[in-house]
């Protein structure tokens, strides 16, 4: 636990300095990003990397949070994290109500199931014109506030999101390694055998689910109020899909494999921009090599490549580094 | 494990730092947002590559003042977040004047809250009528509004007796706004609006929807949307038999349209900007002369029909370019010279900017077109105010 806690305040101390390295603000930007996407791809971790329950519906809470947020401020003036505070309950109550019938479901029918729900969500964003301005989205919510402090530049922003993101963290790490997490750990390598050891699965897959949600409602009502306009496709199934990718890629069961799957998925399109029309192919390709070749994800398959290189460059010493 | 990640990171921030290293700033630069890839990319390719032929001619010509213009597009891919970054990196990091763009509405309302903070003039190609109104100290736009569309059309609706239509439009932006002006306009041309169904943009059978409206009171049908949604429609109007005249929004008006629809687009009727139909407009319209510039460069440079979603990009590029020749330099003298402009004769419409009207068009702007033998035909209505600039 300690070198847990080591491992993140020399994380929290990165991410902290990283805004006097950054040279131009839209890299900022960037970053800004990368960390409501960490926030979200911590949070499907824990449901599948952790419990080894699959959601394709995540895009939905994240929506949820943002919508009620967008419209609880830019409608109805409500204190903006007064809204945030109301999103996050309601989508945990959503999500603590309908974790019981849906986490009944195993494998591929969990996998439907969740992702009908992020289609009814989507869906709903669209159809209700009146409340939520449809298609065409919802603008004029406003930035967060402390005071007279206002969050209006994406420096600020870093810090906000970034905080939130590192708040997250925390309490990814903590869970997992309590007993909570280890239970889930259970559940993750054998229902049954959890069971007889008197774990209560149903319901701590159901609590999961509802933090995992949670925390996607609040990551949602940060993007609300950064971007200040929202519309229905930046929370479509692709998001899911997206989030699903960052925490393969990352590496299913590792919290700072999240991280860097979110930062990798949000920055590489950008550094693949000098391949032109021919971006997406390359982006697909590397994304096929990585799972090929780094099935435990980044996390695990960086420091296996550095001592694989480094044993060859050695002369073929590699088996005996390990 | 924090070091790696820490390591990682920083290689990934000096790679990208490297990456936006732009040469001196020598040229006049202008940003350009449009949604190349993705579902609209039919509305960001033609606008890009529209944009790009402008430039180069300008270059060509010598730059203006003698400067060269330097034109910097980003892919939007229609999603509001890319958009929003990419507005960043323009203004942030490649500091341009002026912003082109974006293509859809969608991703404009997105980018508003930083052009108006940062204060870069943009001039939007996309058509929503939220984001001139109400008019906002930076953003311009260059697409006719959809309730111009939709006044033109009731007005075509007017000379042709029918006072009962049905609504069918897409659930998207583009459809969701057509349909709150066609149900808020009804009433003051007294129209009565008989059936309003919807469809989703990825439905490939609309006949459900047909079929209650060929049951309503309906004189006339009105269908919006963006392609391929109405070419089904006008495919299905016809295996049903119904031979109530359909109404299409400007938002089908280019050859692909044709194309989808097949033989069922004979007869149908849409409100367009004059470009699809310039060969045929009268020799003393103001606006032919640049429709006609601007479909045979296109034609000769890309081997396609130019389009009037191409058309948007040509009249933003050609504003800044206006602007920047009345000696504007700063993005705060762009924005002035563009709120100046009078009378430009461009391809959507002769636009008259003032500090309370950002979109600069009037229902004039629109032209009455039907389809005949594959190809677009200009209906000459002789009431109801008729063409753009004859009268001028």
């Amino acid at each position: 636990m300690k070198r847990e806690l080591l491992k993140f305040l020399l994380f929290a101390i990165v991410v902290s300095v990283v805004p006097a390295f950054v040279s131009g603000g839209y890299l900022l930007n960037v970053l800004v990003f990368v960390g409501i996407f960490t926030m979200l791809a911590v949070a499907l971790n824990l449901l599948l990397g952790f419990a080894g329950q699959i959601s394709l519906g995540q895009a939905a809470f994240y929506g949820l949070g943002a919508y009620m947020s967008g419209v609880l401020t830019a409608s109805h003036g409500m204190n903006p994290w007064v809204a945030m505070l109301i999103g996050a309950g309601a989508v945990g109550l959503l999500t603590f109500v309908l974790g019981f019938p849906i986490l009944r479901l195993k494998g591929h029918s969990l996998a439907m199931a969740t992702l009908g729900l992020g289609i009814i969500v989507y869906i709903f964003f669209n159809e209700t014109v009146d409340v939520t301005g449809g298609p065409s989205g919802l603008s004029g919510i406003p930035n967060l506030t402390v005071g007279s402090f206002v969050f209006d530049s994406d420096l600020k922003n870093y810090y906000l999101i970034w905080g939130f993101a590192l708040l997250a963290i925390l309490l990814a790490v903590n869970l997992t390694n309590s007993r909570i997490g280890r239970a889930l750990k259970a559940i993750h390598q054998s229902e049954v055998a959890a069971r007889v050891l008197g774990v209560d699965v149903h319901l701590l897959k159901v609590e999961i689910f509802t933090i995992s949600g949670v925390l996607s409602a609040i990551a949602g009502s940060l993007y609300a109020h950064t971007v200040m306009f929202i519309s229905p496709t930046s929370f479509g199934f692709n998001v899911s899909i997206e989030l699903l990718t960052m925490v393969i890629i990352g590496g299913l069961g590792s919290i700072y494999g999240s991280v860097l799957g979110a930062a990798l998925l949000t920055l590489l399109p950008e550094l693949l921009r000098t391949f032109q029309d021919y971006d997406i192919i390359v982006y697909g390709l590397l994304l096929i090599l990585m799972t090929m070749f780094m099935p435990g994800g980044l996390v695990r398959g960086i420091p296996d490549a550095a001592v694989a290189l480094y044993g060859k460059l050695k002369g073929g010493g590699a088996d005996v580094e390990r | 494990m924090g070091k790696i990640i820490f390591k990682t990171l920083s290689v990934l921030c000096l790679m990208l730092a490297m990456a936006s290293v732009t040469v001196a700033a020598e040229p006049i630069k202008v940003g350009a947002l449009f949604s190349v890839t993705g579902p609209a990319s039919f509305l960001g390719e033609p606008e890009r590559n529209t944009a790009v032929m402008v430039v180069d001619k300008i270059n060509k010509a010598g730059g203006i003042k003698g400067r060269k213009v330097s034109l910097i597009v980003y892919d939007t891919q229609g999603d509001a977040t890319k958009a929003v970054q990419a507005a960043t990196r323009l203004i942030k990091d490649d500091k341009v004047v002026a912003i082109i763009g974006p293509s859809t509405t969608g991703d404009t309302m997105a980018v508003i809250p930083i052009v108006e903070k940062e204060g870069i003039p943009m001039i939007s190609c996309a058509a929503g009528i939220k984001i001139t109104d109400p008019a906002k100290k930076w953003v311009f736009k260059t697409a006719q509004n959809d309730n111009l569309a939709v006044q033109r059309i009731y007005e075509y609706l007017k000379t042709q007796g029918i006072k009962r239509v049905a609504l069918l439009t897409v659930s998207d932006s583009f459809g969701s706004s057509g349909r709150e002006q066609l149900k808020g306009l009804a009433k003051s041309y007294g129209v009565d609006i008989a059936a309003d169904e919807t469809y989703g943009p990825k439905d490939t059978d609309m006949t459900a929807q047909l079929t209650k409206i060929r049951g309503s009171e309906a004189k006339a049908i009105i269908c919006w949307g963006t392609n391929p949604g109405p070419a089904i429609v006008a495919r299905n109007v016809k295996q049903l038999g119904i031979t109530l005249p359909l109404i299409m929004s400007h938002g089908v008006s280019s050859k692909k349209f044709i194309e989808l629809a097949g033989d069922a687009s004979a007869g149908i009727i849409i409100p367009s900007g004059h470009v699809i139909v310039a060969d045929q407009l009268p020799g003393s319209d103001p606006q032919k002369k640049a429709l006609m510039s601007y479909v045979k460069e296109y034609q000769a440079r890309y081997k396609a029909e130019g389009d009037h979603f191409g058309g948007h990009a040509w009249d933003a590029m050609t504003l800044v370019k206006m602007a920047l020749e009345r000696g504007a330099a700063t993005p705060a003298a762009i924005r002035a010279q563009l709120e100046k402009t009078r009378n430009y004769n461009g391809i959507g419409g002769i636009f008259n900017f003032s500090p309370t009207d950002h979109a600069g068009l009037t229902k004039d702007a629109f032209v009455m077109v039907t389809i005949k033998n594959g190809d677009w035909v200009l209906i000459k209505d002789k009431k109801a105010g008729g063409k753009a600039g004859a009268k001028k």
